[in-house]
């Protein structure tokens, strides 16, 4: 049966060869593309990625055929999609929750990078295109928050876009050109759908090809940070530490996606709110340009950067410092590929002083995001001062630290000897 | 040479291209026409009361201030940032201790000087208020905790870096206002 597929197939195949480099491709990507064996857990979000982006961009675009982006008609579309089209509520379901889950897979692959150096040389552009992928996914995100013109959406753009009103000098006039009007209107509206749904999403998939060309050019990294290129097979050449991509790794997403889907659909059947973080409450409320919500705060993936904002002082009677250092934050993040000194790439060989820094890191990095979704009077007041708005100013410059210090910290610190070959 | 003129000429006509899409995203005649001024009635605002009224798309505070309000002004000054309207926030007939053209009518920009959030009126003293006792009436902004008095003059060691706006305003009558137009442009 195998052999009969096969042979019918064959001359198929053989015709698209001869015009596109069809079987060259699979063989590059797929086939022959040798990953290190020794991927674990936190191997799979590349991949989950990839198929919530397809998630997103299959569930827009049957949101597009019922939304409406017009400022009278937008609230009320989006409860039509909710109540009226067959179906609908799933459909949004499944992108409101895709928004929330990319963020969730994007942090921990990123993380990934983190522990085990994957964007030391010679991944720094690897790195780089993927930290242009994780501004479009903000960027997508914000436009895409606007759209069901609820209170959030509206006050949220409202605060966005007068970030960029803080910049000296042009920030005025750029923010009226962003928002098309004097205040967040219907010109917004229009601008934000189109760039939600064409823009960004052509941008989005182009860095997404860049991203895996340049992963699949310099070869994967693996948990030990060892290059598994210096130990190859001398007849066939193939790295000894290698397996082919398919079906080693096919098979071991596939399981590794499944047990996403389980919590993806737990999630839209269940708690597609998830308790206000997901889709905040004030969002079912239409947009009210003359009244704000009484507690404003960002959807949850952009809290610590928020969080950082808010921590930042007015300085000489402008707001720029926040918004320097809310920029800043995501910014230095395309430096790590020239920060870290270290003679090794992974946490496994580094030693305590990186594993402590990192530590701080990723602490400061949660509780800005906590505090990003609380009001700054929660944990009270001592000496007139809010507790929490002094320990977001902390976590502030500990994270600025973590970089800062990663150049002597990666250099001081007594590493370990990296074995050879990877370890099991 | 035939290539760098090529190149010259075709970079020039892409630029041009991509100004005509930049321009294009300027506020359009539409969005700069609904700025047209709006006239308020002010004969049923009682002393103590706010209206809210909508100027191209933002809203807009008229406060009817009673004596005692104004008397807070003095209260405030030692607390606020720039008590004598030193920003160019207000129109120069609102430069005064009360930043209005009539003491008692305080008109105002409700848009959070900080990042556009529209500020709550607490406008009632004391706990009541729920921001303390020593609290003696004024605007917070919710979103990140600015504060401003009953002159719209911003807090010391708040978020927003300056007073609220005061729009261009003119009094047609005792008790007819124009938002929008002052006396100097018409």
């Amino acid at each position: 049966m195998q052999l009969g597929v096969n042979l019918m197939l064959r001359p198929v195949m053989t015709w698209i060869d001869e015009r596109f480099p069809m079987s060259k491709m699979v063989r590059e990507h797929l086939t022959e593309y040798y990953a290190p064996k020794n991927f674990n857990f936190w191997y799979f979000f590349g991949g989950l990625a990839i198929v919530v982006l397809a998630i997103q961009i299959l569930s827009g675009i049957f949101l597009t055929m019922h939304y409406k982006p017009d400022a009278d008609k937008a609230f009320a579309s989006v409860e039509y999609i909710m109540r009226d089209v067959p179906l609908g509520w799933l459909i949004r379901y499944v992108h409101s929750t895709g928004a929330s889950m990319f963020f969730v897979v994007i942090y921990l692959h990123m993380f990934r990078a983190l522990l085990y150096g994957s964007y030391r040389k010679p991944r720094e552009l690897l790195w780089i295109f993927g930290m242009v992928i994780y501004l479009c996914l903000m960027a997508e995100a914000f436009f895409g928050y606007l759209l069901p013109w609820g209170q959030m959406s509206y006050w949220g753009a409202q605060v966005i876009v007068n970030l960029f009103g803080a910049v000296p000098f042009i920030g005025p006039d750029l923010a009226v050109w962003i928002r098309g009007d004097y205040v967040v209107s219907d010109a917004t509206l229009n601008r934000f759908f189109a760039l939600h749904v064409i823009a960004v999403p052509i941008a989005l998939l182009g860095l997404v090809v860049a991203h895996i060309l340049s992963l699949h050019e310099v070869g994967s990294n693996n948990p030990d940070g060892i290059d598994i290129k210096k130990n190859k097979d001398a007849v066939t050449g193939k790295p000894l530490d290698g397996i082919p991509f398919h079906p080693y790794y096919t098979v071991k997403d596939i399981f590794g996606l499944v047990i996403f889907m389980i919590i993806f659909a737990s999630i839209v059947f269940f708690a597609p709110e998830m308790g206000g973080y997901f889709l905040e409450h004030n969002n079912f409320i239409p947009a009210d340009p003359l009244k704000t919500p009484a507690h404003i705060a960002p959807v949850w993936y952009f809290t610590p950067f928020y969080s950082i904002l808010r921590a930042v002082p007015p300085m000489f009677g402008s707001q720029f410092p926040g918004v320097l250092a809310m920029g800043g934050a995501v910014v230095i993040l395309f430096l790590l590929p020239w920060l870290d000194r270290s003679p090794v790439r992974s946490i496994r060989y580094k030693g305590p002083l990186s594993k402590i820094s990192l530590t701080v890191f990723v602490v400061s990095f949660l509780l800005l995001g906590y505090l990003g979704l609380k009001p700054t009077n929660i944990w009270g007041q001592i000496g007139g001062a809010d507790v929490a708005t002094v320990v977001a100013q902390l976590c502030t410059i500990l994270y600025f630290l973590f970089f800062i210090s990663l150049p002597i910290v990666s250099k001081l610190d007594r590493t370990k000897v990296e074995p050879d070959r990877v370890t099991p | 040479m035939l290539v760098v003129s090529t190149g010259a000429v075709g970079a020039a006509g892409a630029l041009a291209a991509v100004s005509t899409l930049f321009v294009s995203m300027a506020p359009s005649e539409r969005a700069k026409a609904a700025g047209a001024p709006v006239e308020v009635d002010l004969a049923k605002l009682e002393p103590g009361m706010l209206i809210t009224e909508e100027w191209r798309g933002k809203p807009v505070w008229i406060l009817h201030r009673t004596d005692e309000m104004l008397r807070k002004l003095d209260e405030t000054a030692d607390l606020v940032s720039d008590p004598d309207s030193k920003l160019p926030m207000q129109p120069k007939y609102a430069t005064n201790l009360e930043r209005s053209i009539k003491p008692e009518y305080l008109v105002l920009v409700g848009i959070c000087t900080h990042l556009g959030c529209s500020p709550t009126q607490k406008l009632e003293a004391g706990e009541a208020s729920g921001l303390g006792a020593d609290w003696v009436g004024g605007f917070f902004c919710p979103c990140h905790g600015s504060k401003f008095d009953l002159a719209g003059r911003v807090y010391k060691g708040v978020p927003a870096p300056a007073n609220l706006e005061v729009p261009p305003h003119q009094f047609l009558s005792d008790s007819r206002l124009l938002i929008g137009e002052d006396a100097a442009r018409s």
